[in-house]
C-alpha cells in the first residue's frame, strides 16, 4: 500500500563523487520503540539508555553484497524447495513487489530472505510446539535477489495464524517475515508482511507497537488479481522501503581524505 | 507543504523462529545448498585470524538464547568489500566479503564468529577509526535491530583517538564496546558480551 513515486529524479552525483553517500537519518516516529510493554518480551530486551547517534562513515554506508551464484534454482519457490513426496499444502500465492529507497529508487541486486509458518500455522523449528501438524513438504523459507529495478517475487502457500503466549489467547495474524539488506549495513531491516482483510491485524500486540497507523497500513499486502495466475495461484503485492541516501550536490565530507 | 519522500518500512521483531529463514540448520533442518554462516574466512584470507565469542544478556541478567547477530567489517587493510569504500590505502581482499551471521546457542547462549582482525578505517574529515566490527542484533522482543561495534582491547592507542569511542563520555560505557583477547589452543579469542539492558548495558547506536 505504498504510494509509489511515479517519476523518480536521477541521483545527484557530482563527477567523481562517491555513488554511495551517507543515508538519511532514521525517522523513529514511524518505528516501534524498543520498550513496548504491550509486547511483553520487549520489556527485558530493550535498552534503557538513549541510542548514541553517530555520523556515517564508510562503516555505515557500505554493506555486504551477494551474487546469484550463491542461491539455488528453487530458493524462491517455497512450494517446491522442500518438496519430498508432494507439494506444500495450502492456498498457492505469489508475493511480489519492489524494494525501494526513500527517494523512490529501486534497490538492485539486493538479497531478500523470507520465512513463515505452514498453512496450519506451524513452523518447522525445534522450539515450535504448536499442535498443528508439520507439513512434510514445506520448509518455510526462501530467498531471492532483486533485479536491476529492485523487483522481487517468490511463490509460497498462504501461512496460517498461530497462537502465542503474550496474553492468554493471543493469535498472530497470518504473516511472512522479511529480511532486507539494501546496499548499506545501516539499511539492514527485518519486518513482517500481513494480508489484506485479516481481522487479527487490529488486535495484534506486535503490530500495535508501531506508533503510526500509516506505517502499519504499509505492512499490509493487498490482493493483486492482475498478477495472479488464473486457475493456479493468487498474488499479493508488497513493496518495502529502505533508508535513502543524500544527494552529493556539493562536497562530500564523508571520505575526508 | 513538504517534500514527499517514501517512508522507511516499519521494522518488526525477527521473532523466535528467525533461524528458519536465516539459519535453517539451527532451526533443525537442511534446505539450501549454500548457507550463510559465522565463518567469514577461508584459508587464503589475508590477515590474522581470530575468533569473536560472547553471550547476550537481557535486563534480568538471563541469557538470550535466540538472538541472531550479524557482523560487517573491513579486512586486515581496513578496506570494505563494497564499491562505496573509496579509501586510497590498502586493497580489497577477494577472499573476504567481511560479513557473516551467528546465532546464540539454544543451550549455552554463546555466539561465535571466525574472522580476521580488521585494520584501521578512514573516518570523517580525515579522522581515523580504530579497528572495529559493526554488529547488528535481532531477536524475539527486539522491535528494531540494534547496532553496536566491537573494538579491541589490544588497540589501546587507536581506541584513544577513535571518534566514536571519544564520543562516549563515561569510561564504564565505553568499555562495553571493547573485546578482551585471550589465547586458547593457539588461537586468539576476543570475548564480547552484549548486554541489552541494565547495569553494564552495551552502547547501542542510532546509525
Ligand atoms: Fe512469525
Amino acid at each position: 500500500m505504498n504510494d509509489l513515486v511515479s517519476s523518480v529524479p536521477p541521483a545527484f552525483l557530482k563527477d567523481g563523487a562517491n555513488p554511495y553517500p551517507e543515508l538519511y537519518r532514521r525517522d523513529y516516529a514511524a518505528q516501534s520503540p524498543a520498550y513496548a510493554p504491550i509486547y511483553k518480551t520487549s520489556v527485558l530486551r530493550s535498552p534503557r539508555n538513549a541510542l548514541l547517534s553517530i555520523d556515517h562513515s564508510v562503516s555505515e554506508t557500505t554493506g555486504p553484497m551477494f551474487g546469484q551464484n550463491e542461491l539455488g534454482m528453487l530458493d524462491n519457490d517455497l512450494i517446491l524447495n522442500y518438496a519430498k513426496d508432494g507439494e506444500a499444502i495450502g492456498p498457492r500465492i505469489i508475493v511480489h513487489g519492489y524494494i525501494l529507497d526513500e527517494n523512490g529508487r529501486g534497490l538492485p541486486n539486493t538479497l531478500v530472505e523470507f520465512w513463515q509458518a505452514n498453512a496450519g500455522g506451524r513452523y518447522r523449528h525445534k522450539n515450535d510446539t504448536y499442535l498443528a501438524p508439520i507439513d512434510p513438504n514445506f520448509g518455510g523459507c526462501g530467498r531471492t535477489l532483486t533485479d536491476e529495478n529492485g523487483y522481487y517475487y517468490f511463490r509460497t502457500i498462504r501461512p496460517g495464524a498461530y497462537p502465542w503466549r503474550n496474553y492468554v489467547n493471543s493469535w498472530r495474524p497470518a504473516h511472512i517475515h522479511f529480511s532486507l539488506f539494501g546496499n548499506a549495513f545501516a539499511q539492514r531491516l527485518i519486518t513482517q508482511m500481513y494480508f489484506e482483510g485479516d481481522p487479527l491485524i487490529k488486535v495484534c500486540p506486535i503490530i500495535k507497537t508501531i506508533p503510526d497507523e500509516e506505517a502499519i497500513q504499509r505492512l499490509i499486502a493487498p490482493l493483486d488479481l492482475n498478477a495472479s495466475v488464473p486457475d493456479d495461484t493468487m498474488a499479493y503485492r508488497f513493496d518495502m522501503v529502505l533508508r535513502g541516501r543524500r544527494s552529493t550536490l556539493f562536497e562530500n565530507r564523508l571520505e575526508g581524505n | 507543504m513538504s517534500v514527499k519522500y517514501l517512508k522507511e518500512t516499519a521494522s518488526q521483531t525477527a521473532g523466535p523462529y528467525v533461524h528458519i529463514g536465516l539459519a535453517p540448520h539451527q532451526a533443525g533442518f537442511d534446505i539450501f545448498q549454500n548457507n550463510f554462516d559465522n565463518n567469514l574466512v577461508s584459508a587464503t584470507t589475508r590477515g590474522a585470524q581470530i575468533i569473536i565469542e560472547g553471550r547476550v544478556f537481557d535486563g534480568s541478567g538471563s541469557l538470550v538464547r535466540d538472538a541472531l547477530i550479524e557482523a560487517w567489517q573491513a579486512n586486515a587493510d581496513g578496506r570494505y568489500n563494497h564499491p562505496g569504500d573509496r579509501q586510497k590505502t590498502g586493497s580489497v581482499d577477494p577472499n573476504f566479503r567481511g560479513w557473516g551471521r551467528a546465532c546464540t546457542d539454544f543451550e549455552s547462549g554463546i555466539y561465535r564468529f571466525y574472522t580476521v582482525k580488521p585494520g584501521c578505517v578512514a573516518g570523517r574529515e580525515g579522522k581515523v577509526q580504530a579497528p572495529h566490527i559493526n554488529l547488528w542484533i535481532v531477536a524475539r522482543g527486539i522491535n528494531m535491530g540494534l547496532n553496536t561495534r566491537i573494538y579491541f582491547a589490544d588497540e589501546e592507542k587507536a581506541n584513544e583517538s577513535d571518534p566514536i569511542l571519544r564520543g562516549i563520555e563515561l569510561k564504564k560505557r565505553r568499555d562495553t564496546l571493547i573485546a578482551k583477547p585471550s589465547q586458547k589452543d593457539g588461537k586468539t579469542i576476543y570475548t564480547f558480551d552484549i548486554v541489552l539492558q541494565g547495569e553494564n548495558e552495551t552502547v547501542f547506536f542510532d546509525v
